[in-house]
């Protein structure tokens, strides 16, 4: 009988083992081909390969073909974070045959390469010992089935701008049932209180005529001067509770859409702020749309308010406004003065570019000036600091613009608890990945568009909005919804009910039963964080996949 | 109605619309130009800001 070192059987076990070389990620600062020899060793070893990129097609290729050639039961793939690659590799072996529950993932990139650079012997040596662990928690894995549950088709948006209005037009679209909240009187957002947009357009107007064309289409459910007051559940079955002007309503939805935006920040005395002579490109919109503008003298001020020590962030949608403005006032006005003072002007994109050399072309001024040495506005003046040619400027003003950036709006951290999904340190909703999943929340089932999660043009906004309707179709238009196997799971043989795993579940997803005494598990609920298996103090609930017996093989085999 | 889809380009934007295609039960088609998918991005090494390996 074949043993492993700490004596358990490890007859009939066929592990795989898969070095990734990640380019030169890994293998530019360890030995690669060595941890490869010295994987070939390991108790229940019975194959081994190194690939120059294991994620790759040829990569994962190989894994299925060793998989079908080889009769693997194991898979071990020694690569990068599991955070972005296990679902892919777990997903693979499960289409070559094999319980994807029984495939181990070794990060030797971000906690060892990368850690441990231009020490090459001692990342080969800890490269080692985690490729030992990993097979040695392979060997005591379980095959898990996956967890299925029913699914709603219907969705809740929370926030009628053109974000959220975008993504319900598309949602219904597809024939799905969509609920729209709005805490206005009217639905359109920031877009209302615009004057033009670039192209000339009404912004109100051409949010208007969405807003109708979505309350109009069938499916959608509008809820205007309503706000969302209670959410539970999870992904396919979210309950919802709204609270409307004629009472409350209560329904079920599969998916949820934050799309609550953002307001510009209007902050007394900042530049002298006032409303009146000194006011924010908003206001200024207004101003221009009710035909109320009157200056012959306009001095706007960039990152008023942004990109200092209380918000880091750039707004950036408050340069392209500006020089929109300037550019209204300018055709209009031709004899006006429009300085625009700035630090560093954002205007991306051939279009926004363009902009910039036809705004100076009319005779728009722009002047640079130094964060450390912001402009003083009073008197009927503007006095600033030019940071190039480093000489105090000073013009005359009849209005100053401040461009403010967008902020969180203030109930944003509510509607964020109502789900519990995370914000920033700004307030903006904080999606799944930066890159690979903007438009998800971590948390199942939830979505974000528009300046909700950071501030965006209309069109951005629109593009998200739309955007998260395909993501939500690619849930929704399955026949169920299947989640990972990867959940706790309690004895009841041996569970006493003290219920300490049900209160530190993040997730309600553990109940106690009054009949039998003791504490169950609402697998669908569950996220397989492990709090209660390291809290039980009998022992009883565990994490599949994470059992003590799997965790001790790989701690036995440091 | 043929409701099989084709999608020109196998950078991340083409991946990604593929992807949710089929996640939506549509037959789809990628068609790329060079020899294999990934574009641009599969041509960087890490991604700012979480330092995800690009390919």
């Amino acid at each position: 009988m074949k043993q492993n070192k700490t004596g358990e059987n490890t007859e009939g076990l066929r592990v795989g083992v898969f070095i990734c070389d990640c380019g030169s990620n890994i293998a530019g600062h360890l030995d690669c081909a060595e941890v490869t020899k010295y994987a070939a060793n390991l108790p229940g070893v019975v194959f081994t390969k190194e690939n120059l990129y294991t994620c790759s097609e040829a990569g994962i290729s190989e894994i299925q073909n060793a998989i079908r050639e080889n009769n693997l039961n194991r898979v071990v793939v020694a690569s990068c974070s599991p955070r972005t690659h296990h679902p892919l590799f777990a997903s693979s072996c499960a289409q070559a045959g094999m319980n994807p529950y029984l495939f181990e993932m070794v990060n030797i990139r971000d906690q060892c390469s990368w850690v441990h650079m231009g020490q090459r012997d001692i990342a080969t040596a800890k490269a080692k010992d985690l490729v030992r662990m990993g097979v040695a928690k392979s060997t005591a894995l379980e095959p898990q089935k996956d967890i299925e549950s029913s699914i709603i088709r219907k969705i809740l948006v929370i926030g009628g701008g053109i974000a959220g209005l975008s993504a319900a037009e598309a949602l219904a679209g597809m024939g799905l049932e969509v609920l729209l909240v709005e805490k206005e009187e009217r639905c359109g957002g920031l877009m209302l209180g615009l004057n033009v947009l670039e192209t000339g357009k009404s912004a109100a107007g051409q949010v208007s005529e969405l807003a109708a064309t979505v309350a109009a289409t069938a499916g959608v459910t509008v809820f205007t001067a309503s706000r969302v007051a209670e959410i539970s559940g999870y992904i396919g079955n979210f309950k919802v509770a709204i609270e409307t002007p004629t009472g409350r309503v209560e329904d079920t939805v599969g998916c949820i859409v934050v799309a609550c935006g953002a307001v510009p920040l209007v902050e007394e005395g900042l530049f002298g702020y006032n409303g009146k002579d000194v006011i924010t490109q908003m206001e200024l919109e207004q101003r221009l749309a009710t035909g109320s503008f009157k200056a012959a003298r306009v001095v706007m001020i960039q990152c008023a308010g942004a990109r200092n020590a209380t918000r880091e962030y750039c707004s950036r949608i408050c340069c392209a406004t500006a020089v929109k403005n300037a550019m209204i006032i300018k055709r209009k006005y031709p004899l006006a003065e429009v300085h625009v003072l700035y630090r560093d002007m954002q205007m991306y994109g051939d279009e926004k570019e363009q902009m910039l050399w036809d705004a100076r072309g009319m005779g728009i001024k722009f002047h640079v000036f130094d964060q450390k040495k912001p402009p003083r506005v009073g008197d009927g003046k503007v006095t600033f600091q030019h940071a190039v040619l480093d000489e105090t400027k000073e013009f005359k003003v009849d209005l100053t613009v401040l461009s403010t950036p967008l902020v969180a709006r203030p109930e944003s951290s509510q509607v964020a608890a109502l789900m519990r999904v995370p914000c920033d340190k700004n307030g903006f909703f904080l999606e799944a990945h930066a890159k690979l999943r903007p438009l998800d929340f971590a948390a199942d089932g939830i979505f974000v568009c528009g300046s909700a999660r950071y501030p965006v043009t209309s069109v951005e906004a629109r593009t998200q909005g739309l955007g998260v309707a395909s993501r939500i179709g690619a849930i929704l238009f399955k026949e169920k919804l299947v989640k990972s196997g990867i959940v706790a799971e309690i004895d009841q043989e041996t569970c006493v009910g003290c219920m300490g795993c049900l209160n530190v579940c993040p997730y309600e997803a553990i109940i106690f039963n009054r009949e039998t005494g003791v504490c169950e598990v609402k697998e669908i609920l569950c996220k397989g964080c492990g709090n209660c298996a390291s809290t039980c103090p009998s022992h009883s609930a565990v994490l599949r996949g994470y059992k003590p017996e799997q965790l001790l093989a790989q701690i036995r085999a440091i | 109605m043929n409701k099989d889809m084709l999608v020109i380009g196998g950078g991340i934007a083409g991946i990604q619309s593929s992807l949710d295609l089929a996640e939506m039960g549509f037959k789809v088609y990628l068609v790329e130009r060079l020899p294999s998918i990934g574009g641009k991005m599969a041509q960087l090494d890490k991604t700012f800001p979480t330092n995800d390996c690009a390919i």
